[in-house]
């Protein structure tokens, strides 16, 4: 082609669904794709805005009935009252079963060893894979987004794992059109991410297109905090507070919510979902980059993690 | 749940792109390796302002680390540990970004001939590709294999970024040279819509914003084009086909892209029955699926496959409620009106035109595995969501990418087996019959991809090909 003859640029005939409309039927799609060839799925579902989101696809999916699959919870025993409030409102409101796997238990008979750091994100693994093995899961589906994090950025979305529940980066199998693989041998199981192709504004907007609830933590509210490492942290009973360390009562909200050692707040005036929504539009942050110190260990500190059975 | 999308600008009340309205692109990356995909996409996401600051300062960070005095881009998508040991590309990479016109979900496809099959994944889905070539190097092998997948999955949408041209000093010559070349490879694999951009992804120029330094090319940007060419979702397909029979006004692509029939794969029959959210929904029954394509409306008669059963559409719906009509890619349950024996993996079409059951179909594969097929081989076919055992009963042909110019016609050599990246036709046998259509027009319904019976593994990825009624010629196989 001669550079003077070149593309029509006129506006093409406009698309039937919006953007948020197609991630919705893709996300309803992959859950119901998973269901129908799964012997026993599980929702990972701790209360935080994308496993939320997921569930409000779940009961989207199989409308006019239940859900059909329970929820499992990996509770590290530093989360935050009231998400662990929501998460059981949540459970009851839609009459499924929770199952819990607490890595204080772990931690009591001595199978886990506390970190020095008291972070106990990455001691969730072992829990994870036990419950797994234990309930005899085959599908579990997790709120992972590939926006999150670079490793995540490269997950399939249903995503094999062996018999460690390892992730191999290296060796995924193709996942073509929408015809998506849950295939698997005996001990091994598929991790399936309905959301992988939502960014944090699209969850957002979802949410509030959605009318869908989440723990008060997400929106502006006035906490006692101290600053770490660029971060707000709540002086919860998990977190060491140091004689150095001020505490001070500032407005905050939490991007994410986790592990209440790791999981810092924002400073933030956002008290309603538009402003939410406004905030995460023009942040310059990321999600992770803002609120999680497990992931600042390492370059590759959440890769390493997913190889070891991790989210 | 929103307003019909827009495609001109659609911010929201603080200027930021309402994903509410505006429509969606998917695009991939192809082309050799170190041709300089991953720097075009960090390029692309630097200059539309979508990379924030903690995550520019870490590949900064890294860059100086590895002695680098100016930010390597591509580190922004190469985020694996092995990738940035290597310098590579290994698995496709997504990332999102929006601009005031579009919302783009872009995969950054590896180059190495060895990860060929994670460049298939990250092109299955694409409406556009963006094959990036080195302006010092031309079309090299690679580059012909990627356009090859190209015309395979028919991507919508081939953009050709003649990339390193601050190299040559900016010059126009080897720009005409490469595009001429690859215009009329493309056109020999059939593949309709090519367009050619000079382009630095280092320095970013023609990317997303016009360069002073090639005032001899007077075409769009890269980003301009993705901007504005429609998606499969807006009738890129029936645009693509019109274009192959010679007609090259989109509203004929329009008027296409009306007539046809619909599709509703079978994901599962909802019965709540006990499980009922209420008691007057005990005893519903839906086939819940997500529309393949056209447009289904309450009242059309059905065809289910396949068993070939009819009957009529009694109700759409959605957990937000009824609809009248269902478009392309909305997931939805079907009501229908007689109580027919449907399952998961049949498939419901409109009655008209609706899809043909068959227990064999020919195929073009592309072979994405270490073990080779061969004839008598066993495999598992995943259509829709049925999944049917077969037999590979010949293979009819290979690809050779090496010659030059050649169409996919006549470089098919008769073959006795299909190695790790071949692109081949194949007969397959099925146990079951299932209603497999032609991939030219029916893109979804043609797709199909080739399971491991043992492992379970993914083998290939197939479209399939309408037999020529008649012609006795088991090789037809004309893209
Ligand atoms: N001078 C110059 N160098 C470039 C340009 N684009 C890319 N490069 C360099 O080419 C090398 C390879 O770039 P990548 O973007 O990693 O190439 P790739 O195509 O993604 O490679 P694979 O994904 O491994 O196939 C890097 O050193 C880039 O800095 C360009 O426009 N000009
Ligand atoms: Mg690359």
């Amino acid at each position: 082609m001669s550079d003077e003859e070149h593309v029509t640029t006129e506006t093409p005939t406009p698309a039937r669904l919006s953007t948020l409309d197609s991630l919705e039927a893709e996300g309803i799609h992959i859950i119901r794709e998973a269901v129908g060839t799964a012997r026993k799925p599980v929702l990972l579902f701790s209360g935080g805005k994308d496993s939320v989101v997921v569930l409000h696809l779940a009961t989207k999916a199989f409308w006019p009935g239940k859900v059909p699959f329970e929820l499992l919870h990996v509770d590290t025993g530093h989360n935050f009252d009231e998400v662990l409030e929501f998460r059981d409102r949540t459970v009851e409101k839609l009459g499924l079963r929770l199952q819990v796997a607490k890595v204080q238990d772990y931690i009591d008979d001595g199978r886990l060893r506390e970190r020095p750091d008291g972070t106990r994100n990455p001691l969730q693994t072992v829990p994870l894979l036990d419950a797994i093995a234990e309930h005899k899961y085959d599908v579990v589906f997790g709120g992972a987004r590939r926006d999150e994090e670079k490793a995540r950025a490269k997950e399939r979305v249903v995503s094999l794992r062996d018999e460690f529940g390892a992730w191999d980066p290296r060796n995924q199998r193709p996942e073509l059109w929408n015809l998506y693989n849950p295939r698997h041998l005996p001990g091994q199981h598929v991790r399936v991410f309905p959301l992988s192709n939502w960014t944090e504004l699209d969850v957002w907007r979802y949410i509030e297109a959605e009318g869908i609830e989440l723990p008060p933590l997400y929106y502006a509210h006035e906490r006692e905090v101290f600053q770490r490492d660029g971060m707000w942290l709540t002086p919860h009973a998990s977190v060491r507070v140091k004689d150095t360390d001020v505490i001070e009562t500032r407005t905050v909200r939490y991007r994410t919510v986790g592990d209440a050692s790791c999981t810092g707040a924002v400073e933030s005036p956002a008290a309603s979902i538009q402003d939410v929504i406004a905030e995460v539009a023009s942040t310059r942050i990321t999600e992770r980059g803002a609120t999680r110190a497990d992931d600042r260990l390492s370059e590759a500190a959440m890769e390493d993690r997913k190889k070891e059975g991790y989210f | 749940m929103s307003a019909a999308p827009q495609t001109t600008s659609a911010l929201d009340e603080h200027g930021v792109p309402d994903t509410t309205r505006t429509s969606l692109l998917r695009f991939a990356t192809a082309g050799s390796v170190d041709d300089g995909k991953s720097t075009l996409v960090g390029r692309l996401l630097h200059d539309t302002k979508s990379i924030l600051a903690d995550a520019y300062e870490a590949v900064e960070r890294v860059s100086k680390e590895r002695g680098s005095e100016e930010v390597d881009l591509a580190l922004l998508t190469d985020g694996l540990r092995a990738e940035r040991e290597q310098g590579i590309t290994i698995d496709v990479a997504y990332r999102y970004f929006s601009t005031p016109r579009r919302t783009f979900i872009l995969a950054d496809c590896p180059g190495h001939v060895q990860y060929t099959r994670n460049t298939v994944t990250g092109a299955s889905t694409a409406d556009a590709l963006v094959v990036l070539i080195d302006a010092r190097y031309g079309v090299v092998e690679q580059t012909k294999r990627h356009l090859a997948v190209a015309a395979l999955l028919r991507v919508p949408h081939v953009i050709i970024a003649v990339n390193k041209i601050d190299l040559l000093d900016y010059a126009s010559g080897p720009f005409r040279s490469i595009s001429q070349h690859v215009q009329s490879h493309a056109e020999s694999l059939g593949l309709p819509n090519v367009i050619c951009v000079p382009v630095s992804a280092l320095n970013g120029d023609n990317v997303a914003e016009r360069s002073e330094n090639t005032p001899w090319y007077e075409g769009p940007t890269v980003l301009d084009i993705l901007e504005t060419v429609p998606s499969i979702d807006q009738g890129a397909d029936a645009f693509a086909a019109a274009h192959r029979h010679g007609v090259v006004h989109p509203t004929a692509a329009d008027a296409v892209a009306e007539e046809g029939g619909w599709r509703l794969p079978v994901q599962l029959v909802l019965r709540p029955q006990d499980a009922a959210v209420s008691e007057e929904y005990r005893e519903y029954r839906g086939y819940a699926g997500q529309v393949a394509e056209g447009t289904i409306r309450v009242g059309d008669e059905v065809v289910v496959q396949p068993s070939g059963k009819r009957t009529t559409v009694a109700g759409i719906d959605t957990a937000t409620g009824s609809l009248d009509e269902a478009h392309t890619g909305q997931s939805v349950s079907v009501r229908l009106a007689d109580e027919v024996d449907i399952a998961r993996g049949d498939m419901l079409s409109s009655a008209p035109d609706a899809a043909a059951a068959s227990k064999t179909f020919h195929a073009h594969v592309a072979w994405l595995t270490d073990r080779p097929l061969r004839v008598r081989d066993r495999v598992l076919v995943q259509h829709g969501s049925a999944v049917v055992q077969a037999m590979v009963t010949s293979i009819d042909g290979i690809l050779d990418i090496s010659l030059p110019g050649g169409t996919l016609d006549s470089s098919i050599a008769k073959g006795t087996e299909l190695q790790l990246n071949d692109i081949g036709v194949v007969s397959l046998q099925l146990a079951q019959p299932l209603a497999v259509e032609d991939y030219g027009t029916h893109r979804r319904t043609g797709a199909f991809c080739l399971l491991d019976p043992q492992d379970g593994n993914t083998l290939a990825a197939g479209t399939a090909r309408a037999q020529v009624p008649g012609s006795g010629d088991e090789t037809y196989i004309s893209i």
